[in-house]
């Protein structure tokens, strides 16, 4: 039987002026051999959920630099649950405080990278962390 | 187009005791993405379920979008998504953008210039990279076709992957094929008439605000004259759109539609479904017998000596090759 290939949403939430973090990130998912969807900037969390579930991928990750990480982050993984996706597990990063991370993660978000972070090392914790969903 | 017997797609509850095809034919979002996921990836259960939808599929007016790269492909889908909501139709979207030859993965991001329509129920987007597969489309394109089809929508545009002139399988998926270009290709118009011309139902001349719009109009239209058509067929015509200002937008749902009537009138779609027919089961006939020749083959490890036989030039690959079938028929 062949393999599944990894599937992974980036999606920029809220109001950011620019997606260039989140384009560097797809860019060295696409060289690590994931397919990623790519949806462009200033999305809502319903148009971030309603694709994720279309488009059958296996987690989500957000992008958000403008500082409404916590809010955005939690409402995802809140419509997830209402649609019956909260198998549909939810990271990310971006312009975020340290000391917003633990809350961030007791609201279900798995990770959360901060400015600084490698590619290669995103690409590890997702070879590690994130299954296809079978 | 109605699909009067189909559920509203997206507006059912999942329930746990049905099968993915009663789901599915429930409008279940979840089960048909899954679907589609498990055809991408060779699941046997994909199959299965292909069976049983395939016979109720049918009903969707399938709509190709081609041209090469950068040619508004995905915008003019947006605005055709916005133009047939407004006529109350279901639309479902089958994006296609290409996989990476050197890492196996892709960056599919056709949904940009749709994504407005992520939260609105009566539209469905899907994107897919090629994974290898040529000729403008991935391998599950037209199995993706299939599910959407029997899940009652009622309108489905299919976006190739661009590369202008190697799409000929839009033509066997789709009932109408847009080919879009941009102005300022007329020396190239003749390089892939080739290609183009037998594919096209109706060419659109997109960012018709640039200047050279005027003449690649004309260079298309003096080349479907050479093209002299039979009474009763189908001449394409050409349509200047500016997608990002909706201009052209209405008149190219107006040709749409005549594709469609003339489609219907002429006998067309009969002939258009006999060989798409005839196409399919060719396709999965030979991969039927391929796997099972080539399986027992490996099965009884003979494989190996067969080509090491063939690189030693002791046995040439036809003879091989014939040996082999004669021993199936037997």
């Amino acid at each position: 039987m062949s393999e599944r290939k990894l599937r992974l949403l980036v999606a920029k939430p809220g109001l950011d002026g620019h997606d260039r973090g989140a384009k560097i990130v797809a860019r060295s998912f696409r060289d690590a051999g994931f397919e990623v969807i790519y949806t462009g900037l200033r999305q809502t969390p319903e148009q971030i959920v309603n694709t994720a579930i279309q488009e059958d991928v296996d987690a989500v990750s957000l992008s958000i630099l403008s500082g409404a990480h916590n809010t955005l982050f939690p409402r995802v993984i809140e419509l997830l649950r209402e649609k019956d996706a909260a198998d549909i597990p939810v990271f990310g990063g971006g312009i975020i405080p340290e000391e917003d991370i633990a809350g961030l993660k007791a609201a279900g978000v798995l990770a959360v990278f901060t400015p600084g972070t490698s590619t290669e090392e995103i690409n590890r914790w997702v070879r590690e962390t994130i299954r296809p969903r079978d | 187009m109605g699909a009067g017997n189909h559920q509203t797609p997206g507006l059912m509850k999942p329930k746990a005791d049905m099968s993915v095809v009663d789901r599915i034919l429930n409008g279940e979002i979840r089960a048909a993405a899954r679907l589609i996921r498990d055809i991408e990836d060779g699941r046997p259960v994909a199959r299965e379920a292909l069976k049983t939808l395939y016979t109720s599929s049918g009903q969707a007016f399938v709509i190709g979008i081609t041209g090469p790269p950068g040619a508004g492909k995905s915008s003019l889908a947006d605005k055709l998504i916005e133009a047939f909501r407004g006529q109350g139709k279901k639309v479902a979207v089958v994006a296609v953008d290409p996989t990476s030859p050197f890492s196996g993965g892709a960056i599919l991001g056709d949904r940009i210039r749709m994504n407005r329509h992520a939260s609105d129920d009566g539209v469905f987007i899907r994107s897919m990279g090629t994974r290898g597969h040529l000729g403008g489309l991935s391998a599950a394109t037209s199995d993706a076709v299939t599910v959407l089809d029997a899940m009652g929508w009622d309108i489905i545009l299919v976006e190739t992957v661009g590369v202008g002139q190697d799409e000929v399988e839009i033509v066997r998926t789709a009932h109408t094929s847009l080919v879009v270009m941009v102005p300022g290709m007329g020396d190239d118009i003749q390089a892939i008439k080739a290609g183009i011309l037998e594919i096209a139902n109706i060419f659109v001349v997109n960012k018709a605000d640039r200047p050279d719009t005027d003449r690649t109009v004309r260079d298309l239209e003096n080349l479907l004259d050479m093209n002299l058509p039979s009474e009763d067929e189908w001449r394409p015509p050409v349509v200047r759109t500016v997608a990002l200002r909706q201009d052209g937008i209405s008149e190219l749902m107006e040709k749409i539609q005549e594709h469609r009537n003339y489609l219907l009138s002429s006998g067309r779609l009969a002939r258009f479904e006999e060989e798409k027919s005839a196409q399919r089961f060719a396709e999965l006939l030979k991969e039927g017998l391929f796997r099972q020749v080539h399986d027992r083959i490996q099965h009884e490890d003979r494989l190996k000596g067969i080509l090491e036989a063939i690189v030693n030039k002791e046995l040439d690959p036809y003879t091989a090759v014939d040996r082999i079938l004669e021993e199936k028929l037997k």
